[in-house]
């Protein structure tokens, strides 16, 4: 099924004419950017020289702590008057990226979702619960208003409760998940333990954080429903940026819309078709936010054969990242924004270290700190009152509950070389 | 005065896992230091060990230079009588006193029993336990 067929299988001629003129689009709302100004200048390439397609190679990256040290409002290529909604992602050093959204981009992002929706067959029939976490998050109210868009009947759960969500599943006939994969399984062990087989349920989307193939295995088997990879980042509107058809061989870019290319992260070269390297986005329909070859940090490769479902262009699953960034319980964290808050706080020494682990299904994160000469007062309260604030702190940086350890001086490994502060034990989903 | 009978209690931060009082406690043998009275507080994952020694200073510059996090808390000494009864006469001086007790350990040795009290007034506690007759340990025995 198809939500939007011509444009899912378009022919290729066509296609690349669509995708150059809509990439000379975005470039003219780049020039909108001071930073795209800027950039275009030093890399000494004018928009004007983009011809063809093969040309956006000519122009220059754009980094994550670029949108972030354009915090707020400085990336936007509109007037805020244009601007109807925001979301915003974690950024490496602590400010988060704030990603704008004109009314054509969320239609343009809700047509995303609809299509991705109606290509594993989901619509007005279907019952479907968004699991995940509403507000300043993506996944959110980008599944939500996708899935109205079809006709679905939403359930906006949220997050949390888990007895409750199982209920919700069983009182109202839910035939259709959206929750991170994580969170899937310990639904499914809740539910168990509950004596629910939650018989009406038949898909489950999950995404936000990369997942194996036996991970699907064991969501399918348990949960039963088919289960879907679905590929986003906020810097491109949220989920839907790629998704699996019934094949689930590969994730459907929409070609249309995003120009993909994959890069050797290490030299910034375009690697061949079938090559595994970094994901770089040239968003093509993007009004508020314009983007030009941003490095999305995520690794796959182009997958080369056609798909019999007739749509184009495929990506493989994600694998993981080209740099140091943890997703946590579906949330992006950047080693350097725990550094960075924990370096603000004086009663913290300079070594910690970050341990992650998968307790339940649900990722945890455990930090321990050295104390610094100053934090000791002698007194028991004010250490659980440092530890308290410590935690505090983290949270209103990354948007995450961490568990903080206090530790002795000295107790924490020394590095000579690079240092390895971060030691995720959670293996693979 | 009042000052004269003011503990230096070594307050030493400690996580809570096999072997860290033995660390301390190490230390504190080779450094020919006596430990009178010691107490352990502990919170989530971690630790104060508590402690009269005869020489505060060496020991919070021992334990201090092995890397242990260590600090001076002032406590008063309330001396008891080593037999039924002992702790409630001091319970009630206290009491009458208003005295409120933020953390207290004990230990009873060769010249009787002794309360060790952290309060919020120190100065204050000794001169209301003083007023009502009550027996202080004077700080110099433990320099």
């Amino acid at each position: 099924m198809f939500w939007n067929r011509a444009m899912e299988t378009i022919r290729p001629d066509e296609l690349a004419d669509l995708q150059l003129k809509r990439l000379k689009w975005t470039l003219s709302q780049a020039q909108e950017v001071g930073l795209y100004k800027r950039k275009f200048k030093e890399a000494g390439v004018s928009p004007d020289e983009i011809r063809t397609l093969d040309d956006v190679e000519k122009l220059p990256f754009t980094y994550k702590k670029e949108l972030q040290a354009g915090y707020p409002f400085g990336l936007f290529a509109v007037p805020m008057k244009k601007i109807v909604r925001i979301h915003t992602t974690s950024g490496t050093t602590g400010k988060p990226t704030v990603v704008g959204y004109t009314r054509q981009d969320l239609e343009n992002w809700s047509e995303l979702i609809a299509r991705n929706m109606t290509m594993i067959g989901l619509g007005e029939d279907d019952i479907f619960q968004n699991a995940v976490n509403y507000g300043l998050f993506t996944g959110g109210l980008g599944f939500h208003y996708g899935a109205e868009k079809i006709g679905a009947t939403v359930v906006p759960s949220a997050t949390g409760n888990t007895r409750r969500q199982i209920e919700m599943i069983e009182d109202f006939g839910v035939t259709a998940i959206h929750c991170t994969p994580s969170y899937a399984l310990h639904l499914a062990e809740v539910a168990e333990s509950m004596g629910k087989t939650l018989d009406t349920l038949k898909t489950g989307i999950f995404g936000a954080e990369p997942w194996s193939e036996s991970m699907r295995t064991e969501l399918e088997r348990r949960l039963g429903v088919k289960a879907f990879d679905s590929y986003g980042l906020s810097e491109m509107y949220g989920p839907g940026v790629a998704f699996e058809c019934p094949e689930h061989d590969g994730l459907h870019i929409w070609h249309d819309c995003y120009l993909v290319e994959i890069i050797d992260p290490k030299t910034g070269e375009r690697l061949s078709p079938g090559e595994r390297g970094e994901l770089v986005i040239t968003p093509l329909v993007k009004e508020a936010l314009p983007l030009v070859r941003y490095r999305t940090g995520d690794v796959t490769r182009l997958m080369e054969d056609g798909c019999s479902c007739g749509r184009g262009q495929k990506i493989a699953r994600i694998t993981g990242r080209s740099d140091d960034m943890l997703v946590i319980r579906g949330i992006n964290v950047f080693p350097s924004q725990i550094e960075h808050v924990l370096r603000s706080l004086p009663e913290v020494g300079e070594q910690f270290m970050v341990y992650i682990d998968r307790v339940k299904h649900l990722d945890e994160m455990t930090i321990e700190v050295e104390m610094s000469r100053a934090g000791f007062s002698g007194e028991l309260q004010d250490l659980a009152r440092m530890q308290k604030k410590i935690a505090g702190e983290l949270h209103n940086t990354l948007g995450l509950r961490t568990a903080v350890k206090l530790v002795e001086p000295g107790s924490l490994p020394r590095f000579e070389g690079k240092a390895k502060r971060v030691i995720d034990r959670r293996g693979a989903i | 005065m009042e000052k004269s009978y003011i503990v230096k209690q070594i307050s030493i931060f400690s996580e809570n896992r096999p072997g860290r009082l033995a660390a301390i406690a190490g230390a504190l043998r080779d450094a020919g230091i006596n430990i009178f009275a010691f107490s352990i507080a502990e919170a989530d994952g971690f630790g104060v060990v508590r402690a009269l020694v005869d020489r505060p200073e060496d020991a919070h510059r021992t334990l201090t230079d092995l890397g242990f996090r260590v600090s001076f808390t002032d406590v008063i000494g309330v001396k008891m009588r080593d037999e039924p009864g002992g702790l409630s006469e001091i319970a009630s001086i206290l009491g009458d006193a208003g005295i409120n007790i933020e953390y207290a350990y004990a230990y009873s040795g060769r010249d009787g029993a002794v309360l060790i009290l952290r309060v919020d007034q120190a100065e204050d506690a000794v001169r209301q336990i003083l007023a009502r007759g009550g027996e202080l340990l004077k700080a110099s025995l433990s320099q």
